[in-house]
């Protein structure tokens, strides 16, 4: 199940969070209220040159003691304030959320532009695998995640969604059938700019664990989803892949029809099964990525899952439901569905 | 004789009743159990090594073979195997030889570890109508890959794939010698492969003319006895391998008796006919990483960079750092041997008490190749002790590559796991050299078995990657995910990376 929504405005063009939030609860049904939650990009304008750090606390205290302990160990924090949020009689609050604008030391940096990540992605790592109490779930540049347990609507609410406005939303309204239903397992996954929605099961997800975590990820959201933003990271980032080039790894073709392509398109997919095998992902699944150029949504090589996209000017809307689009924008035109595996993909103009 | 004769170990006896007299039992047992005195057959239970070759022949299932119950006073210490061995070494002063695996009785890991299928959440893939890919390449891979853009917009390849071998199905057959075992095991199991897409080893005994059709389809073995290595041997084989060590005699050197180099088995390994073939137990230009580098890199210098070249050692208790070592030094696949490996003859005392299961060997080198981020680099082969699509599956969710298979392979041929493999009379015709009993096995026919059983266990295979909801190979490789283990303590359940059942 799982009802899962994407768009772009490839001028950059922002949208506020209010059609979004009416799209997703359209999908009820495809949600069970423990979780549902959304992604936005360019929201941050006046922050736009940091980290926005999105956490969970349990309580105030020494969680966020540790956690502010080490972002000043590692960087300058030029802000921080509590998430801004309206209680809903729907949503039983476990977490404070909070917000951290935060900028990497110089000092830590080698020079290289990665560096940064490096370690923006190592106090990810650092605190949700051992600062109890306290979980990292979104660390890119203007941009945030936002998510709890609860219906779509009321997840909306509960953050002010409409008050947001940003020029790439996801959306996800989930039924959680292989792991609990807590805050952190709600969607979008992030990890630096990638946010990942995703409808469906990973039935490799022990093998691309291991794969990822030998590169130094930690998977502890207890949900499959979390490794795809981390694939994501490590092909898209730091091996330095393009987006067709990281769905062709993580949903490559069969081997019959690599077998009857010409033969040096045949050889470059063969290396990419062979170099990628680890990455590549099995299960039924639907997926749409949040990242700093634009969004990638693709399903699983046998198309298990339902996608739906449509177009209609600068904008690219990827969704489950063609329905769900259409209370996005009545006019979209160009509405098909994507072949298995096959990558669709929504950049910006320059 | 002080020592006294220890009583036979099978019962061996012929209802007479049914018996029509024709005399295939005396033809058949090549250990001599059965002779014909005037118009009676007698029997001498003693010689019997349960073979069951007189069983399986006998047209009128005249013929009853059983384990003889204790004739010594049962002890749960001084169990008859140990007293017999006593007995034998009071007699002989001499080291006690065994064929096939390990025969004591530990538990076997792979029962308590089991498989994941789907239910509701995710579908189940039915193999039949959805693709289902068992493909797998062996050798190094790249651990990450370069595109350039060409001037026209077009996305090419800048990474250079390494050789690798492409296999249908993950399951190859290990090296077993010509010599240890017969031509005709090793045509039977060489026209095998090479239907089915997959590999086998030639064993450390060179490679007969005969085989030279298959050579697409085998690795050759460099050993430490260097029997049969010559330039046109390397050139011939898709793959090479050196051995280090072999499951079911970790840290020793081969031995195959003079009894067994016949003419043929002496020109394929290149020496005289009737001497013992031993291979040292090291190699004596390998007493290190570095050296074992020089060697691998001889060897593809020689085949000009064209093939990739494996390690097989045993599994030790230290086989993880070894495995990370080898994976470091240009090899580009490391094949690991557990201690229920089979083997044409090993000291007893070594096949039964030196080395650690296969399942654990894959898990801890899977989990240190991770650790140190080469695990993509190089490929993982299993062996010894695979007896089923099951343990397949289990090696592959634990880590490996692809398995061999050896004692699977011959039971496939025929072999009972009697055991006597080293004595040259297998009946079977599978380890012995001798013409006639060579010629009851027909490559023909036994092609056709091996190809059933590799086929077997691939459908099979497809079966539980489908209940489990993965299509294709990648996804099973080290996916502790699909595991879980059962009736295993904590500790072993760490080194395994599974949860237990239920969890
Ligand atoms: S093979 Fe069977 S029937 Fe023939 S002689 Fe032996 S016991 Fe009798
Ligand atoms: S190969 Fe022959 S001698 Fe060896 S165990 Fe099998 S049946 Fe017995």
């Amino acid at each position: 199940m799982c009802g899962i929504i994407g768009f772009i405005d490839r001028t950059k063009s922002r949208m506020d969070g209010s059609s979004i939030k009416a799209a997703l609860s359209l999908m009820n049904e495809r949600g069970s209220g423990d979780g549902a939650g959304y992604a936005a990009y360019g929201i941050y304008p006046d922050y736009a040159d940091y980290y926005a750090l999105h956490v969970f606390f349990d309580n105030l205290g020494e969680p966020k003691k540790k956690v502010d302990e080490l972002l000043q160990q590692l960087g300058e924090i030029v802000h921080q304030e509590e998430i801004p949020t309206t209680p809903q009689p729907g949503i039983k609050k476990v977490h404070t959320p909070w917000r951290y604008f935060f900028k990497p030391s110089e000092d830590l940096m080698s020079g290289k532009a990665a560096s940064e990540k490096d370690v923006v992605t190592y106090i990810v790592m650092e605190v949700n695998a051992n600062v109890k109490g306290a979980t990292i779930f979104s660390s890119g540049k203007n941009m945030g995640v936002f998510k709890a347990s609860g219906w779509p609507e009321d997840v909306a609410n509960f953050y002010r969604i409409e008050d947001y406005k940003g020029y790439i939303w996801l959306g996800h309204n989930r039924y959680p059938t292989n792991s609990p239903g807590w805050w952190g397992g709600a969607h979008p996954f992030n990890l630096l700019n990638w946010s990942v929605v995703h409808n469906g099961e990973i039935t490799s997800y022990g093998t691309n664990q291991r794969y990822v975590e030998g590169y130094g990820y930690k998977c502890t959201a207890l949900t499959d989803t979390e490794v795809v933003a981390y694939l994501f990271d490590l092909l898209g980032r730091q091996h330095d892949l393009s987006y067709e080039m990281v769905v062709k790894a993580l949903a490559p073709p069969f081997w019959d029809d690599i077998d009857r392509m010409p033969a040096k398109e045949a050889e470059l997919n063969r290396a990419v099964r062979l170099t990628y095998g680890s990455a590549l992902m099995n299960g039924p699944f639907a997926i749409v990525v949040g990242t700093e150029n634009g969004i990638v949504g693709f399903t699983d090589r046998i198309k298990l899952r339902p996608l739906v996209v449509g177009e209609n000017g600068n904008r690219l809307y990827i969704s489950s439901e063609e329905a769900a689009i259409r209370v996005l924008d009545p006019e979209v035109k160009n509405v098909y569905t994507p072949r298995a595996g096959e990558p669709i993909i929504g950049r910006f103009i320059e | 004789m002080t020592l006294g004769s220890v009583p036979p170990k099978f019962k061996v006896s012929i209802d007479r009743d049914q018996c029509m007299d024709c005399g295939r039992c005396i033809e058949n047992c090549s250990y001599g159990v059965y002779r014909r005195e005037g118009d009676k057959i007698l029997i001498e239970s003693r010689k019997c090594t349960g073979c069951l070759r007189c069983v399986a022949m006998c047209p009128r299932d005249a013929i009853t073979l059983t384990e003889k119950p204790v004739d010594y006073r049962s002890h749960p210490l001084w169990s008859r195997e140990v007293r017999e061995d006593i007995i034998k070494q009071a007699r002989s002063g001499k080291i006690i030889l065994s064929g096939m695996g390990n025969a004591s009785d530990l538990p076997v890991v792979y029962d308590h570890l089991l498989l994941d299928a789907c239910q509701v959440t995710n579908p189940s893939i039915d193999p039949l109508r959805e693709p289902m890919e068992l493909r797998t390449y062996i050798g190094k891979k790249p651990s990450k890959l370069k595109f350039r853009k060409t001037e026209s917009g077009d996305v090419e390849l800048e990474t250079k794939i390494a050789p690798n071998l492409k296999l249908n199905t993950p399951i190859m057959i290990g090296h077993m010698s010509f010599g240890a075992i017969s031509l005709n095991s090793q045509l039977s199991m060489a026209k095998a492969v090479t239907e089915l897409g997959t590999y086998m080893g030639t064993g450390e005994g060179g490679l007969h003319e005969a085989l030279y059709p298959y050579q697409d389809h085998m690795i050759v073995q460099v050993a430490s006895g260097r029997f049969g290595v010559n330039i046109d041997y390397l050139e011939r084989g898709a793959a090479i391998e050196i051995k280090i060590g072999q499951g079911a005699k970790p840290g020793i050197g081969g031995h195959l008796p003079g009894e067994k180099v016949s003419e043929e088995v002496s020109k394929a390994r290149m020496i005289p006919i009737g001497s013992d073939a031993i291979s040292p137990a090291p190699h004596h230009d390998i007493y290190s990483i570095e050296d074992l580098v020089q060697l691998i890199r001889s060897l593809k210098e020689a085949t000009e960079w064209k093939k990739p070249v494996f390690v097989k050692i045993a599994a030790v208790h230290n086989v993880a750092p070894i495995a990370a070592g080898i994976a470091r030094s240009s090899a580009d696949a490391v094949v690991i041997d557990g201690f229920r490996g089979g083997t044409g003859a090993a000291p007893k005392v070594f096949r039964d008490n030196v080395g650690i299961p296969i399942e654990i060997a894959i898990a801890s080198v899977d989990q240190k190749l991770r650790e140190q981020g080469v695990r993509n680099e190089i490929s993982i082969i299993a062996s010894g002790g695979i007896r089923s699509s099951a343990d397949l599956a289990k090696s592959i969710a634990l880590g490996a590559d692809a398995v061999n298979i050896g004692t699977a392979a011959l039971v496939a041929l025929g072999c009972r796991v009697c055991g006597n493999c080293y004595r040259n009379l297998c009946p079977w015709g599978i380890a012995t050299q001798r013409p006639e009993l060579v010629s009851r096995l027909d490559p023909e026919r036994g092609a056709v078995q091996v190809s059933n059983l590799i086929q077997g266990w691939t459908d099979e295979l497809s079966e539980l990657m489908g209940a489990a909801g993965i299509n294709s190979i990648e996804s099973l490789r080290g996916n502790r995910d699909r595991l879980r283990g059962y009736m295993l303590d904590e500790k072993m359940l760490n080194i395994l990376d599974v949860l237990p059942a239920g969890a």
